[in-house]
C-alpha cells in the first residue's frame, strides 16, 4: 500500500467512513473527526509508519506538521519517513 | 428534608449481567469465585476472583467508545443503563440540570495502565495510545454516565477504597435529602482483575487462595471481585407523582474514621458508624431486621465487625441477621457496597435474606446469626448496609421497606 492508501484507511476508519469516501482534499473536518479523532489519528499515523509526528494539539496550526486536508498529510508523513531514512 | 426512594437498579457483577439475575444467584447461594482467566495469571499465587464472565463489551459499544471506555467504565454504563431504565426517568430541562452522577471507585483504569505499562516498560514502546489518560482516571465512569444519560448536575467520583460506594450514594442521598437535586444516579464499579491489580493485592498477604468463607472459624481471607452497581436515588414525592415503582427508602447514612491504622479495622469507629446511622435515620435499633455485613472474610475484620454489631445493638444483635454476600461475588472494593445494596434491597422488597455462603465452622468471635450457606425468608423493616474502608474510613447506610 502507499503512502496514501495507508493514511486514507486510517482515516476513514476513524470517521467511520469507507476509503472511498475519502479524497485527497478532504479535511478531517469534513469528515467529522474531532479534537480527539484528530490526535488518535496522528497515533495510529505514528504507529503505522514508526515516526514521531510534530503536532501539539494545544496550537495544531503552528505544528510543523500540516494537517489541514489528506493530501497534506500525506505529503508531511513522506517528508518525515525520508528525513528518518 | 426530603424522603430518598430508590426508583432504579442495575448491576454486573460475577453472579449475573442484571440484577435479577444477581438476586436470583443470591437467592440460591450461588458462587461467583472461580479462576481467573488473563495474561499471566500463572505469575499470581492467587488465582481466583469474582470474574465477570461473557460480557460481550465489543457488541454493547462502537469503536470510539471501546477505545474511551476502560472495563470499569463499560461496566458502569452497562449497570447505569439497567438502572435508568426501570426508573423510568428521561432527564431533560430542569431535572436534567439538577441531576448528576456520584460513583464510588478506587483503582480507576487498571486494565489500562496495566496494559500500558506493560507496553512502555515490558515491550519498551516509546509511544502510547493519546486516551490512556480519559480512560484511566477514575472519574472517567462519572463522567461517560453523565454525557450518555444527559446528567448536568453534581457529578464526581468518591474515592474511599472498600467503603468508596457507601460514601457515594451517601453523598447522593445528601443531595436529594437536601432538595437540591431531585433525583441522583449513584453506586459504584471496579475492575481490579488484571495481573498488576491482583499482584498488588497478593503483596498484603490477606487474600485467600480457595474461598471467601466470611464469619467461618476457617476463614483466610479476601477474594476480589468486579464490576458494578448503580442505582437511581429519587425524592419520594417525585417519584410517587409519576407513579415509579419504588424498591426501598434510604433513610439515613453515617460515617466515621477510625483515625488509628491504615489497615487494621477499629471496633469503635465501625460502631460509631453504625450507631450514627441508625441516629441519622430516627430508628430504634431493634428496628433493624438485616445486616449486609462488610464481612471480607479476613480475620480482622470479621471479628471486629461482630464485635461492633454486638455493642451497638445489644441483646438485640442476637435476633437479627448479618450476611456477607462477598461469598459469592467477592470484595468489588471501589463498587463493592453498590452491589451489596441489592442484597439489602431484597431482603425488604421480596423478604428473601441473601446467605453468607462457605460458612463451615463457628467461630465464637463472630457467634451472629450469619444466615449460613442458604437463603431465608423473612420480612425485614430496615436494613443497614455496612463499608469499612483501608485508611480506617466508614460508612453505613440505612434502608426501610416501603
Amino acid at each position: 500500500m502507499s503512502t496514501q492508501d495507508k493514511v486514507i484507511a486510517i482515516i476513514a476508519e476513524q470517521a467511520v467512513l469507507e476509503p472511498s469516501d475519502v479524497t485527497l482534499d478532504s479535511t478531517l473536518q469534513d469528515l467529522g473527526i474531532d479534537s480527539l479523532g484528530v490526535v488518535e489519528s496522528i497515533f495510529a499515523i505514528e504507529e503505522e509508519f514508526d515516526i514521531s509526528i510534530p503536532f501539539n494539539a494545544n496550537e495544531p496550526e503552528k505544528s510543523d506538521f500540516d494537517i489541514s486536508n489528506v493530501a497534506a498529510i500525506v505529503a508531511g508523513i513522506d517528508k518525515l519517513v525520508l528525513e528518518k531514512a | 428534608m426530603k424522603r430518598v426512594v430508590i426508583t432504579g437498579a442495575g448491576t454486573i457483577n460475577a453472579l449475573g449481567h442484571s440484577v435479577p439475575a444477581t438476586l436470583a444467584a443470591m437467592r440460591e447461594g450461588r458462587c461467583g469465585i472461580g479462576q481467573l482467566d488473563f495474561r499471566d495469571v500463572e505469575r499470581l499465587a492467587i488465582r481466583i476472583g469474582g470474574q465477570v464472565r461473557g460480557f460481550e463489551a465489543e457488541g454493547r459499544f462502537n469503536r470510539q467508545q471501546m477505545s474511551l471506555y476502560d472495563r470499569f467504565t463499560q461496566f458502569t454504563l452497562t449497570a447505569a443503563k439497567e438502572a435508568i431504565e426501570q426508573s423510568g426517568l428521561e432527564f431533560h430541562g430542569e431535572l436534567s440540570a439538577k441531576a448528576g452522577v456520584v460513583l464510588g471507585n478506587s483503582g480507576g483504569g487498571m486494565q489500562t495502565l496495566d496494559e500500558n505499562y506493560r507496553s512502555v516498560y515490558e515491550d519498551g514502546k516509546n509511544r502510547v495510545h493519546p486516551f490512556v489518560v480519559p480512560k484511566l482516571m477514575n472519574n472517567a465512569a462519572a463522567g461517560h454516565v453523565s454525557m450518555q444519560f444527559n446528567l448536568k448536575g453534581p457529578s464526581f467520583t468518591v474515592s474511599t477504597a472498600c467503603a468508596s460506594s457507601n460514601h457515594a450514594m451517601a453523598q447522593a442521598f445528601q443531595m436529594v435529602r437536601s432538595g437540591m437535586s431531585p433525583a441522583m444516579i449513584t453506586g459504584g464499579s471496579e475492575s481490579m482483575l488484571c495481573f498488576g491489580g491482583v499482584k498488588a493485592w497478593e503483596g498484603l498477604r490477606v487474600m485467600s487462595k480457595d474461598a471467601c468463607r466470611p464469619f467461618s472459624a476457617n476463614r483466610n481471607g479476601m477474594v476480589q471481585g468486579e464490576g458494578a452497581g448503580i442505582f437511581v436515588f429519587e425524592e419520594y414525592e417525585h417519584a410517587r407523582a409519576r407513579g415509579a415503582e419504588i424498591l426501598c427508602e434510604v433513610i439515613g447514612f453515617a460515617m466515621s474514621s477510625d483515625a488509628a491504622d491504615i489497615v487494621m479495622p477499629s471496633k469503635q469507629g465501625a460502631a460509631r458508624a453504625i450507631a450514627g446511622a441508625l441516629q441519622d435515620a430516627r430508628i430504634d435499633a431493634s428496628e433493624v431486621g438485616y445486616i449486609n455485613a462488610h464481612g471480607t472474610g479476613t480475620a480482622a475484620n470479621d471479628k471486629t465487625e461482630c464485635a461492633a454489631v454486638a455493642d451497638v445493638f445489644g441483646p438485640h444483635a442476637d435476633s437479627l441477621m448479618i450476611s456477607s454476600t462477598k461469598s459469592m461475588h467477592g470484595h468489588l472494593i471501589g463498587g463493592t457496597g453498590a452491589v451489596e445494596l441489592l442484597a439489602c434491597i431484597m431482603a425488604l422488597r421480596d423478604g428473601v435474606i441473601a446467605p453468607t455462603i462457605g460458612y463451615e465452622e463457628p467461630d465464637p468471635e463472630c457467634a451472629l446469626d450469619v444466615v449460613p450457606n442458604v437463603a431465608r425468608e423473612a420480612n425485614v423493616a430496615v436494613a443497614l448496609s455496612n463499608a469499612f474502608a483501608f485508611g480506617g474510613l466508614n460508612a453505613v447506610l440505612a434502608l426501610r421497606k416501603v
